[in-house]
């Protein structure tokens, strides 16, 4: 690759079909890195409009308590204080799903978590606010907090947290069989049972979330470091109660989501509603405690897996249990519990399947969708129960896995369609370059080997509608090629991406295009940037719009050449014998206004059953990798050596992003496997700062080899799937696996700690189970078993397949 | 709640140009960076001094803005993400952090720019795990850290 100083570290990027591209393929720098790197990009706290209002919420301090008064009088009596609002002025529930429209901006019947918010303030500067948040009297009746999975099955000491679902505190349950498990299991030559926890964790953006709004001429309008303007300008219509052309939200530039910025949150509508009282500009930033409170981060899951294997390994049936703790709202939960259920028979071929899913309520802030949303707490059970099982058979753990793997161009049990799949090429690209078949075998030093994969956009909008997923429009003037899309750059390089395709189809550079993105006033609507979407539907959409400007363009220059439109070159710079510029001119005198439109919406592939829109994606992306490591049996101390990653992205439009969402997903994903920890006691966060909630530093980090494999998907734009989620998924399993393969102890548990790893060696040396890990599974009351007949599994064959 | 009394004037020397300042003397480096003087280049993660984001130099060491006051800073030199180009030449660090996509969401980006220009002004050619070590304490969430090693690499090597 041209431009890089470490060419080493890149290898098998094909140049498939690639040739006649003259940007995307390009690792070319994002079109805002040099506002990046100035100090010049604003972000939502950046912005200080004349006259601006500093608002600061008040929280709830119990885990669980009624509220019988509020009393804000003496904080509205304070000098410098503008504005006090409680729960009966924002009185109207949101929720992301609209199935679960639970929370309020500010409650005034019930706190549910530490953090709930319960009164806001705006005043002239931060310290005014934050003073007369503390002068607000709020009365509590104390409840039993509950905070556990455990707790939340059994019959509540007070009452309920929320008042639906149930029975007790259960949120959601879903049981779905594709198949016959029992008679897979029943043919089975071994089958094993494990249970595994994957402990909760968060996003921690460098980002502390911030939002200001205005309220001028009747219209509120709201800059807000979201991933999603569309999901935000909904819930404000509602709570606000105005009709959505009076609102206006823009996303300002985004310091970090992760997936923690995918919810509407109560700021955003507080600050609206604060704009409109005093017809002053509001701003609220979080304080870092707030933005742990905020969370909508990984929900901790309690799993149990039950498999049937031939004594090649071979699998004959499958039946997965989960429990999520979901805290104390919906967010996105009923969506996280099928996740937890739905992908395993994406990567392996699973000929019976049975799904079983809970999420119960906690007094503990809400879990939500983070990077891989639902689904590395099953792949971590999954990859480990597999490398359990071929052990027990004396099968290579990785040999036994491969044997497994889906294939292209099939259906999965669940009815989930595969087109593009590298999931072999990877696995042999890390297994080969790590040396893993070879290893030397020492105490104290192992390698893990895990794979996954991960949707490129959600098939289904969180609400249901026939409508386009994305949309983009393109004006083209004497002034040059505007791009018009919802799409919300979160740091991924959505912007970078849109700007390369158009770039690509008109025979421009990526810095020749401007931009207009995330502003629910002047762009199309797409439902932004979480599910891995952007490139692949906002890609195709843009990839549209183009095309339909590049023929007004063409046919114009094909006129004044007298030719045919098929004989007109564009590239560099040029249509045909004119220069782009020149070409524009005669088009928009021969058409009028140049502006085309384009938009995508996702084939209709999901399953005939209830839940299964949750899972279809266009295509999915796959990856593997190896986890090299020392660890030390008397501290239990892990020292991660390297990490191989491979990842199936179909095509890279921007190889340099690629790589940097691969490697920011496997760091994330060490993070996950070693330290991050979302943990509690009697109710409180036991670390809400950053420097007690523990991530990866400089020194932690090692070294990562990327290998970028394309597959060229039949649908995605130029091919390319998704990168910002996959590549995390295979690492906590890989690093669980070496950990076993060093020292001889399961750990069954994310985080791997260096306690629970002497435990294990501690109980190994004991003559007990030599592992760590949760003892069973508990008893849930899950529904009915739906019963769904498989498909066909050869796609082409599937009668529903669209491609 | 601010009140007169506890306002200060401070001559601070942000980026070579001088100011005198009246704040609250309680105020932070960070916040008057940001909100007296309007250098927005300089973010900040947590203004308890633990993520490194408000990182700016004073007298060219490394320095949290959010653990910093004003009157303790007068007389020294401070540099903030605005004074590291030169008009509108990007300094070599920057430069090389364009190319690289070393900078995802961009919002650790001035902090570690700023402790990276420290390092390489004392160490012109440091190795990777001296580059580690001089960024331990800032964070960054989207990068993974490698590419911001690579580019402080070859911002070293077309500084050398």
């Amino acid at each position: 690759m041209s431009g890089s100083p470490h060419p080493g570290r890149r290898a098998a990027l094909s140049a498939q079909q690639g040739g006649d591209l003259s940007v995307v393929g390009k690792p070319l720098p994002k079109v805002d890195a040099v506002a990046k790197v100035t100090g010049r990009a604003i972000y939502a706290d950046d912005m200080l409009p004349p006259r601006t209002l500093h608002c600061r919420i008040l929280r709830s301090p119990h885990p669980h308590a009624r509220i019988l008064a509020v009393d804000t009088s003496a904080a509205r009596r304070m000098p410098g204080v503008r504005a006090v609002i409680t729960g009966h002025d924002l009185p109207v529930k949101f929720g992301i799903l609209p199935v679960t429209q639970d929370e309020r901006a500010l409650e005034h019947e019930k706190v549910r978590y530490v953090g709930d918010p319960v009164a806001a303030v705006a005043a002239i500067d931060e310290e005014t606010a934050a003073a007369a948040c503390d002068a607000i009297s709020v009365e509590y009746e104390v409840l039993e907090p509950v905070m556990s999975i455990e707790d939340a099955l059994a019959e509540p000491k007070d009452e309920r947290i929320q008042d639906y679902g149930g029975p007790n505190n259960i949120h959601k349950l879903v049981a779905l069989e594709f198949g016959d498990v029992d008679a897979g299991l029943a043919r089975a030559d071994h089958v094993r049972e494990d249970v595994f926890f994957f402990q909760g964790n968060t996003h921690l953006p460098m980002e502390q979330h911030s939002a200001i709004a205005t309220y001028v001429d009747g219209k509120v309008t709201l800059w807000s470091s979201t991933q999603v303007v569309h999901y935000v300008h909904r819930a404000l219509a509602k709570v606000l109660e105005l009709p959505m052309n009076r609102i206006r939200v823009i996303g300002a530039a985004h310091g970090g989501g992760f997936g923690g910025k995918t919810d509407p949150f109560a700021h955003e509508i507080i600050v609206c509603k604060l704009a409109m009282l005093t017809g002053r500009p509001v701003k609220c930033t979080l304080t870092r405690e707030e933005v742990f409170y905020a969370h909508r981060g990984r929900h901790p899951v309690l799993m149990w897996v039950r498999t049937g294997v031939t004594r090649e390994g071979r699998i004959t049936a499958m039946h997965f249990r989960t429990a999520l703790d979901g805290g104390a709202y919906g967010s996105y939960g009923v969506a996280s519990t099928f996740y937890t259920g739905t992908l395993q028979p994406v990567t392996y071929d699973i000929p019976a399947y049975r799904f079983e899913g809970c999420r119960v309520f906690t007094n503990k802030p809400p879990c939500g969708p983070k990077r891989g949303h639902g689904t590395p707490q099953p792949r971590f059970a999954l990859e480990l129960h597999l490398e359990k099982i071929a052990h027990d058979l004396g099968l290579d753990p990785a040999a036994m896995k491969r044997s497994n793997f889906v294939t292209p161009m099939t259906r999965a049990v669940n009815w989930l369609r595969i087109t593009s799949c590298g999931l072999d090429e990877c696995a042999e690209l890390v297994l080969e370059a790590s040396g893993y078949r070879h290893r030397t075998r020492r105490p104290g030093h192992g390698m893990g080997f895990a794979i996954s994969s991960y949707l490129s956009g959600a098939g289904t909008a969180i609400y249901w509608n026939d409508m386009p997923h994305s949309e983009v429009q393109i004006k083209v003037d004497r002034g040059g090629v505007t791009v018009y899309c919802g799409a919300m750059d979160i740091g991924q390089g959505s912007d970078s991406v849109l700007a390369t395709i158009v770039a690509e189809e008109l025979g421009l550079q990526p810095s020749d295009i401007r931009l207009v993105t995330a502003d629910t006033d002047t762009t199309p609507i797409d439902l932004g940037s979480y599910s891995s979407r952007v490139t692949f539907m906002a890609g195709n959409a843009a990839i549209q719009a183009a095309r339909r400007m590049r023929s007004l363009l063409v046919e114009a220059a094909a006129a004044k050449m007298a030719c045919a439109a098929s004989q007109v070159a564009v590239g560099a710079e040029r249509i045909g014998d004119f220069s782009f510029e020149e070409a524009s001119v005669l088009a928009e005198a021969r058409f009028g206004t140049l502006t085309s439109a384009g938009s995508y919406t996702p084939p209709k592939i999901a399953g005939p059953y209830k839940g299964a829109g949750v899972g279809p994606s266009p295509a999915y992306s796959y990856s593997a990798c190896v986890v090299e490591l020392n660890v030390d049996a008397r501290s239990g101390l892990i020292d991660v050596n390297k990490i191989w990653i491979a990842h199936d992205v179909g095509r890279a439009i921007n190889p340099l992003l690629v790589e940097g969402q691969i490697e920011g997903s496997v760091y994330m994903g060490l993070g996950e496997a070693l330290m991050e920890e979302q943990a509690f006691r009697k109710g409180l966060h036991k670390w809400p700062s950053m420097l007690d909630y523990k991530s990866l530093t400089f020194l932690e980090m090692p070294e990562v080899e990327t290998f970028i494999v394309e597959t060229i998907d039949p649908e995605g734009p130029y091919g390319a799937k998704e990168a910002g989620q996959g590549p995390l998924l295979p690492v906590p399993p890989a690093l669980s696996a070496a950990v076993y393969d060093a020292l001889g102890v399961w750990i069954d548990e994310v985080p791997v700690t260096p306690e629970k790893i002497v435990e294990a060696l501690r109980r190994k040396g004991k003559g007990e189970p030599a592992r760590f890990g949760p003892a069973r599974f508990p008893a849930i009351p899950y529904p009915p078993i739906i019963k769904v007949e498989p498909p066909a599994k050869d796609l082409d064959r599937a009668s529903t397949a669209t491609i | 709640m601010t009140r007169d009394a506890d306002r200060v004037v401070v001559a601070l020397d942000v980026n070579g140009e001088k100011a005198d300042l009246l704040v609250p003397v309680h105020k932070t480096l960070l916040e008057v960076l940001r909100e007296d003087m309007q250098l927005t280049g300089t973010k900040h993660g947590c203004e308890l001094g633990e993520c490194g984001t408000c990182t700016v130099l004073v007298d060219g060491r490394p320095e949290l803005s959010c653990l910093l006051l004003p009157v303790q800073l007068e007389g020294r030199a401070i540099t903030t993400v605005e004074g590291m180009a030169r008009g509108s030449e990007l300094h070599p660090l920057q430069q090389a952090f364009v190319e690289l996509g070393a900078a995802q969401c961009g919002y650790c980006t001035p902090g570690i720019l700023l402790s990276a220009k420290s390092l390489l002004e004392s160490n012109a050619r440091p190795s990777r795990d001296e580059i580690r070590e001089a960024l331990a304490g800032n964070l960054c969430r989207c990068t993974g850290y490698a590419k911001i090693l690579d580019a402080i690499e070859l911002a070293a090597d077309r500084m050398g």
